[in-house]
C-alpha cells in the first residue's frame, strides 16, 4: 500500500444510523433488472462449446436461447470433396461417443444406391457394435448425468465400466471411439479371437451395472428431487420438435426405429422391448435410458448365439461408383434419429449428402423448455437430454 | 400434375435406374399420395419412388399447405428435417490439366441433371417428415426461384423447422417467408457468402491441392532396393 492515499475521513453518525440504514434497504421493494447470463461455451455443464444466453429475473429464467456452431466443421460441404469411403472418416466425428452408429447408416445408404449386400456375417457384427456403442454411450449418460446433480460417485462408475466396452471396441476395430470400420459391402476385419467369450463377460457386468446405477442414482431421494418433474416435454411438442432417441420415448412416444423404421441390419430377427415411460421430465429421461441399456446388453448376448459364420466383406469393385440416384436412410442411434439424404450423380463422391443428427434437433427445443425453470434445473435438464456437440454443429 | 405424367416418369425413373426388385411404395406412402393429391388438387407438380420412399414435388405456393396436410390429415406429427439443395454443378477452376486448383474432388457429371420428381430450376426446398404411429413418411420438395429464392416457412406448422430453416438460409441464401427471426444459427454473424452452394468453393481445396491424391506428388520408386543400413523408417 503507498502512503501517499489520503486519509480516510471520519463520518460521524448518531448513534442507531446504521440501523436505519439496513433497515431502509431490506423494506424497500427493490427492482431487480434482468440479468443476462452467458453458460458456456466454456461451462463445464455444457458438454462442450454449447453456448446458452439466459435472461434471468433473480433465479429464474425468462428466455434462453441456445447458440451453437462453435464447432462447425462443414461436413455437409466436405462430402462433396470425398469419395464415399473417405466420407466414413469424416462421420466418425458427429457424435464421438458413438462413432460406429453413425457410419451404420451412411454405407447402407451407399449399399442400396449400388444394390450391394454385405454378408450376414458382417450384418450382425454391426449390429453388435452398434449396440456396443450405444452402452458406451448411455453408461457416461448414467454417471455423468448424476454428476450434474450433485452425485460424484456415479461418475467414476460411469467412466469405469464404459472402459469394458470401449476395450472391446478397440479389440475388434482398432479404435476406441473413431472406429472406421464399416466399408461398402462389409467390414474391415473379423472379430478377433476370444472376442466372444470377452464381450459375454463384459455384457454380464453391465447388467449388473444397470443394477447398480438403479439403486444409486434412480432410488436416491435427492436424484429424484432435483429431476422429478424438470424439464418436461409434452410428447406432441416433442415430435414438432423432431426430438427422437430416449428422450421422445421418455415423453411416451412409442416410438424406435429400430423396430417401426425401414428393417435394417438384424433388428428384424431380434426379440427386444422398446420403454417408455409417460412423465417427459428428467427422471423419465434417465429411466428410459437405463433400461435401454439393460436392454441393449441382452441383444448383444442375442446376437452373439446367433452370429453365423462365412464372410465380412462381399466383393464390391475397386474404385466405388455409386449409380444415380437419391436416398433417404435413417436409423435409431443412441441420441436418436440420425440420417443422411444421399443425392448421387453416379461419381466416385455424393453431390450432396444432408445430415440429419439428433442432437441438432434435440437441442432446438431449449429455448422452449428453459422459460421459467430455475437455475439449477437447466444444468438437470440439459444433462437430461444428453448431446454431443459435434452432433449439435456437424 | 396430371397422374399420367407422373406415372410416365415412375416407369422412366424404374426402368434408367433401378431393376425389378426395387422396393415399392408401401400402403402408408400411396396413402400419404392419395391425400396430398385430394387436398392439393394441381399443388402436386409430380411423385417419385426413391428406393420405397415417397417423394411429392409441390408446387412454391402449397409448400406450407402440404406440410398442414402431411401433419392433419396424414399424421406425420414428427419433423426430420427441412433443407435445400442446389442442383447446378460446382464449378472447376484451374482445371484438370494445368494441374492447379481442385483436382482431387470426385468428378461429377458437368450438365445439370435432378433427382427424383424433378426440378423447376437450380435451387430446391426439401424436407422429411413422418409419423410415429403409423411408421411411415414422406419427402417433400419444392421449387425455389433462382433469382429471389425464398419458401415459405414451416415454422407455424412443425416449431422445430426454426433452427433447420435457419441453417439452410444461412448456407443456401433461401429466405423464409413467415420465419419470426431470420439470423445466422452455426455460421458466425457475420459471415458472407452461402457456403452450401455450389459455386461457393472451398477455399482449402482452392490453395493446395489434397495431399491424399495419388499422382500429384511424384511417388517413390517402385523397384528400390531394401535399406541394409537400417536409417530408413
Amino acid at each position: 500500500m503507498s502512503t501517499t492515499d489520503p486519509p480516510i475521513p471520519e463520518i460521524e453518525l448518531e448513534p442507531g444510523a446504521l440501523r436505519h440504514l439496513a433497515q431502509a434497504r431490506v423494506n424497500v421493494e427493490l427492482d431487480t433488472g434482468d440479468m443476462i447470463l452467458n453458460l458456456g461455451p466454456q461451462h463445464p455443464a455444457t458438454h462442450g462449446t454449447l453456448r446458452l444466453v439466459v435472461r434471468l429475473d433473480g433465479e429464474r429464467v425468462i428466455s434462453a436461447d441456445p447458440v451453437i456452431g462453435y464447432m462447425h466443421r462443414g461436413y455437409e460441404k466436405l462430402t462433396e470433396y470425398r469419395t464415399y469411403p473417405q466420407i466414413t472418416t469424416l462421420i466418425n466425428r458427429i457424435d464421438w461417443l458413438s462413432s460406429f452408429a453413425n457410419e451404420v447408416p451412411f454405407i447402407d445408404a451407399a449399399e442400396q444406391l449400388m444394390e450391394v449386400e454385405a454378408p450376414p456375417r458382417a450384418m450382425y457384427i454391426r449390429t453388435i457394435l452398434t449396440e456396443l456403442s450405444r452402452i458406451a454411450t448411455f453408461y457416461l449418460f448414467l454417471g455423468e448425468m448424476a454428476l450434474q446433480v450433485g452425485a460424484l460417485t456415479p461418475a467414476f462408475y460411469g467412466f469405469r465400466d464404459r472402459e469394458y466396452v470401449l476395450n472391446l471396441i478397440e479389440s475388434a476395430t482398432g479404435g476406441r471411439f473413431h472406429p472406421n470400420f464399416n466399408r461398402i459391402g462389409g467390414l474391415k476385419d473379423d472379430l478377433p479371437w476370444g472376442w466372444i467369450s470377452e464381450t459375454r463377460s463384459a455384457m454380464t457386468k453391465m447388467l449388473d451395472g444397470c443394477d447398480m446405477f438403479e439403486d444409486l442414482v434412480l432410488g436416491n431421494e435427492i436424484f429424484q428431487a432435483r429431476t422429478r418433474s424438470v424439464g418436461i416435454i409434452p410428447g406432441e411438442l416433442g415430435t414438432a420438435y423432431g426430438i427422437s432417441g430416449a428422450n421422445l420415448r421418455a415423453s411416451g412416444v412409442d416410438w424406435d426405429l429400430r423396430r417401426d423404421g425401414r428393417p435394417y441390419l438384424v433388428y428384424p430377427d431380434l426379440d427386444f422391448k422398446v420403454w417408455t415411460h409417460p412423465d417427459g421430465d428428467s427422471y423419465a429421461r434417465y429411466w428410459v435410458r437405463l433400461q435401454e441399456t439393460r436392454e441393449s446388453a441382452r441383444m448383444v448376448l442375442q446376437l452373439l448365439d446367433g452370429l453365423p459364420g462365412g464372410p465380412v466383406m462381399t466383393k464390391v469393385p475397386l474404385i466405388i461408383k455409386v449409380p444415380e440416384g437419391e436416398i433417404w436412410v435413417e436409423t435409431e442411434n443412441p441420441l436418436g434419429q440420425m440420417g443422411y439424404y444421399v443425392f448421387s450423380k453416379g461419381a466416385t463422391g455424393p453431390f450432396r449428402v444432408k445430415i440429419r443428427s439428433a442432437s441438432f434437433s434435440n437441442v432446438s427445443i431449449l429455448g422452449w423448455l428453459l422459460r421459467g425453470v430455475y437455475v439449477p434445473d437447466v444444468i438437470a435438464i440439459l444433462a437430461s437430454l444428453y448431446f454431443i456437440l459435434g452432433d449439435i454443429d456437424r | 400434375m396430371s397422374d399420367d405424367e407422373s406415372t410416365e416418369d415412375q416407369a422412366g425413373d424404374q426402368a434408367e435406374g433401378q431393376e425389378s426388385e426395387a422396393p415399392t411404395l408401401g400402403p402408408g406412402p400411396l396413402e400419404i399420395l392419395a391425400t396430398l393429391e385430394a387436398e392439393l388438387g394441381e399443388g402436386v407438380v409430380e411423385h417419385a419412388n426413391a428406393f420405397g420412399n415417397l417423394v411429392v414435388r409441390v408446387r412454391p405456393d402449397a409448400w406450407r399447405r402440404s406440410a398442414e396436410v402431411a401433419r392433419d390429415l396424414a399424421s406425420c406429427d414428427y419433423l426430420s428435417f427441412v433443407s435445400g439443395i442446389d442442383w447446378q454443378p460446382a464449378a472447376r477452376h484451374g482445371g484438370d490439366d494445368d494441374g492447379g486448383g481442385d483436382t482431387s474432388a470426385p468428378v461429377q457429371p458437368t450438365e445439370m441433371t435432378f433427382g427424383a420428381a424433378g426440378s423447376a430450376g437450380r435451387f430446391q426446398v426439401f424436407a422429411h417428415v413422418q409419423s410415429t404411429t403409423r411408421h411411415h413418411g414422406v419427402t417433400l420438395k419444392t421449387d425455389v426461384d433462382e433469382a429471389a429464392p425464398s419458401a415459405q416457412s414451416w415454422v407455424s406448422v412443425y416449431p422445430g423447422a426454426d433452427w433447420h430453416e435457419r441453417e439452410c438460409w444461412e448456407m443456401f441464401g433461401f429466405d423464409f417467408v413467415g420465419h419470426p427471426s431470420l439470423r445466422h444459427l452455426v455460421l458466425p454473424g457475420d459471415f458472407e457468402g452461402h457456403p452450401l452452394r455450389k459455386d461457393f468453393a472451398l477455399l482449402a481445396r482452392e490453395v493446395k491441392p489434397w495431399p491424399g491424391l495419388v499422382g500429384v506428388e511424384a511417388m517413390p520408386e517402385p523397384e528400390s532396393e531394401p535399406d541394409d543400413e537400417g536409417t530408413g523408417g
